[in-house]
């Protein structure tokens, strides 16, 4: 009998913090955006959004089962209260209870042990403390900083496409996002230049009932290009924690961002009791000509999972790609899936979905392709498949497919498949334990998402996976 | 290496092995014979531990440190890590997985097991190649998704050669000789007469003697409602063809 494996990343780290008392109102956004020192338009902003966010009402037609959230109830801004008041220069000045903790996720962010090849900016509840690699970013005319970093240095950049892919009113969560967001990342690739790192953020949540809102703004000038990862953890608790981020994407003429994301929040325990609410909204539009953009995303934590990363192909020739792994056990819900808006001619889009549900927990694609009427020449194909790995889990697929002109050429496949036991049987009659039977099984069945990560995240992903699925299958 | 002792065993309450009897030696080739549903292919799945089948009486024993040991309650994988092998009739298909990928896997799984070290990457692949060559499979069909759009006749070849790689004590192949070619079928036969050697034993399920004209068996079995009517050598296979089963037994 195999045992679980319990959540690796569960751990707390134990550093006083500096954080606002539970609630929301005005007060709290003014205080929130004079810590950060930004520029008034985006108070102003902040506070539209708030005023806005009032009158909007939880969205509910994903049929997610949770206890309402008490938004009066969570705490909006923590951070970890260094010794010195200032903010630390360098990483290697970070508070060193802090270090260790991304040493323990796995990213070592200190100059000796860092990652090669890859920048990282490292966000503790609703700080960033700091971006490895500087040097070689400046270089090459990189800009990869904090967003509250980037709105005080290069606040006309900000300006000129926060909320231009993902505005305030868009959706009850991100219009909460543009209130209170504390942090998050901001990269700036100027023209011609192909980033010479990956650029990645780690999200950690530490602090209990607070929310995590952040925000992650990434322009890509012409003909630039871009590799971004982001990876995300949090403690085990028993309480429900909130998590609503905005990413907006901006591809301009000709250029590339590929975006992935490993999503391991807390998903709760075996009850269902615990976890986090993973309430996101992804977007990327191809501004430019022949621009592309591109979402991968391995989704294995969270308590409920809400996300649709997806793609306006405004430019001619752009195209938009969503490769995603949706991994569900024990309680957790996912609803996730993709939007591709087809509005430049000879747009392209891709979508490749794959559902595991394993134990008693329920998983669903939900994806809309919409072809507008200018879209001339305009394809799209979809390929949705689903595995159940357990008799009591159950696995949904809302394609949802608009087209507004005639020239469009749409593919749509999806399947349904339990874990089989032939080829269980057939694995095991050439050496397998059932342990790696269902992993070769599942990465067999995931290898077409897999293969669209980065080396380093498609390694850790599948490990990732193994493990989660280990208990539930024997 | 193998005896089989008054072996009864069901599936879903229907009875379809009943007293099967049967003793296999190093450097042995057996052929067992029958008409459909006699019990052959049910009588190959239960030596390798099918969990559909249900053994209600007798005992399956195994050499193993020149011991016999029951191996009824072992698991699919342990038999196959300690030298079974079952060719299937109808390979599945496994999308995603390579070729190479679960020749590796399988084959590390026994080194393990076995304690002998593994293969470097480059090493494992000259093998395989080696061995895809033995059995007319091109270089390239490594690559492939495990048995996805194959032919029958590749999946056949691509069952022989995982046996080539695993290199097994008992190797039972299921009516590998169905659904091919002459061609393929001479391939096939000639990779096999390749493989058997002193130490190793074959077991041959089949419905006819066409595979049996390439590899000569030393003892031919008829099998009917799940029991051993008669053996014999391989002349027995001859006058089956001649007469029948319902001629013979």
């Amino acid at each position: 009998m195999l045992t679980k494996q319990k959540y690796k990343y569960g751990f707390v780290t134990k550093v006083p913090s500096e954080k606002f008392v539970k609630g929301l109102n005005e007060e709290v956004i003014c205080r929130l955006s004079e810590i950060k020192k930004e520029p008034n338009w985006m108070l102003d902003l902040r506070l539209k959004a708030y005023r806005h966010w009032q009158t909007l009402k939880e969205p509910k037609w994903a049929g997610l089962k949770y206890p309402p959230i008490d938004y009066q109830d969570i705490h909006y801004y923590s951070a970890p209260a260094t010794k010195q008041q200032k903010k630390a220069k360098s990483l290697d000045e970070v508070d060193p209870e802090l270090l260790k903790t991304f040493e323990r996720l796995g990213i070592p962010l200190n100059e000796r042990k860092r990652l090669a090849g890859v920048a990282v900016d490292a966000v503790f509840d609703s700080v960033s403390l700091g971006t490895t690699h500087q040097d070689v970013l400046k270089k090459s005319g990189v800009i990869f900083c904090s967003i509250s970093e980037a709105l005080k240095e290069h606040p006309d950049l900000v300006k000129k496409y926060f909320g231009s892919v993902v505005p305030y009113r868009d959706n009850f969560f991100a219009c909460l996002n543009t209130a209170v967001f504390t942090d998050g990342s901001f990269c700036f690739i100027p023209k011609g230049v192909r980033c010479p790192l990956d650029l990645s953020t780690y999200f950690r949540i530490n602090e209990k009932d607070t929310g995590q809102f952040e925000r992650t703004l990434i322009i890509a000038e012409d003909s630039s290009y871009v590799n971004y990862l982001e990876g995300c953890t949090a403690p085990m608790r028993d309480s429900n924690q909130l998590h609503a981020a905005v990413v907006e994407l901006v591809a301009l003429d000709h250029a590339e961002i590929r975006y992935s994301t490993v999503q391991n929040w807390y998903p709760g325990d075996e009850q269902g009791r615990g976890g986090i609410y993973n309430f996101v909204t992804k977007r990327g539009k191809c501004v430019g000509k022949g621009s592309r953009i591109s979402w991968t995303q391995v989704e294995a934590g969270s308590a409920i999972t809400w996300k649709y990363p997806s793609c306006i192909l405004q430019g001619d020739y752009s195209s938009g790609a969503f490769y995603s792994v949706a991994l569900t056990h024990d309680k957790m819900q996912a609803d996730t899936g993709t939007k591709m808006i087809h509005i430049g001619k000879n747009t392209k889009s891709t979508i490749i979905s794959k559902g595991i549900s394993a134990d008693h927990s329920v998983n669903s694609y939900r994806g809309q392709v919409k072809i507008l009427p200018q879209a001339q020449g305009a394809r799209n194909f979809s390929q949705c498949d689903s595995m159940l790995a357990g008799k009591n889990s159950a696995a949904n697929t809302f394609p949802l497919i608009e087209i507004k002109n005639k020239s469009a050429v749409v593919e749509h496949e999806a399947t349904t498949s339990r874990i089989n036991e032939d080829q269980l049987f057939y694995l095991k009659s050439r050496g397998l334990d059932t342990e790696s039977a269902v992993s070769l099984l599942v990465n067999g069945f995931c290898d077409q998402v897999f293969k669209k990560l980065p080396l380093e995240f498609s390694v850790e992903a599948v490990k990732l996976i193994e493990m989660k699925l280990e208990n539930s299958i024997a | 290496m193998l005896r089989i002792q008054n072996l009864y065993a069901q599936t879903e309450g229907h009875s379809i092995l009943n007293g099967i009897n049967l003793e296999i030696k190093a450097g042995e080739i057996h052929a067992i014979m029958g008409p459909n549903g006699s019990g052959k292919s049910t009588l190959a799945k239960v030596i390798v531990g099918h969990p559909e089948y249900e053994i209600t009486q007798g005992e399956i024993l195994y050499e193993k440190d020149f011991n016999y040991q029951n191996i009824s309650q072992w698991t699919p994988e342990e038999r196959t890590k300690e030298g079974l092998f079952m060719a299937f009739q109808y390979p599945v298909e496994v999308p995603g997985v390579s070729n190479l990928n679960l020749l590796k896997a399988s084959f590390n799984s026994i080194c393990k097991h076995q304690g002998v070290p593994e293969m470097g990457e480059e090493e494992f692949i000259s093998f395989v190649k080696k061995k895809a060559e033995m059995v007319g499979l091109p270089f390239s069909f490594l690559d492939r998704s495990v048995n996805e759009d194959f032919s029958g006749g590749e999946k056949k070849r691509n069952e022989i050669l995982q046996m080539a790689v695993l290199s097994p004590r008992l190797a039972i192949l299921d009516e590998t000789d169905s659904g091919l070619d002459v061609d393929s079928m001479a391939k096939i036969a000639q990779a096999l007469n390749k493989l058997k050697n002193k130490q190793n034993a074959f077991l041959l399920i089949t419905h006819y003697n066409r595979l049996l004209n390439h590899i000569k068996p030393d003892f031919v079995h008829i099998i009917k409602e799940g029991k051993i009517q008669k053996s014999g050598d391989h002349r027995l296979a001859n006058e089956l063809e001649e007469k029948g089963y319902t001629g013979l037994t």
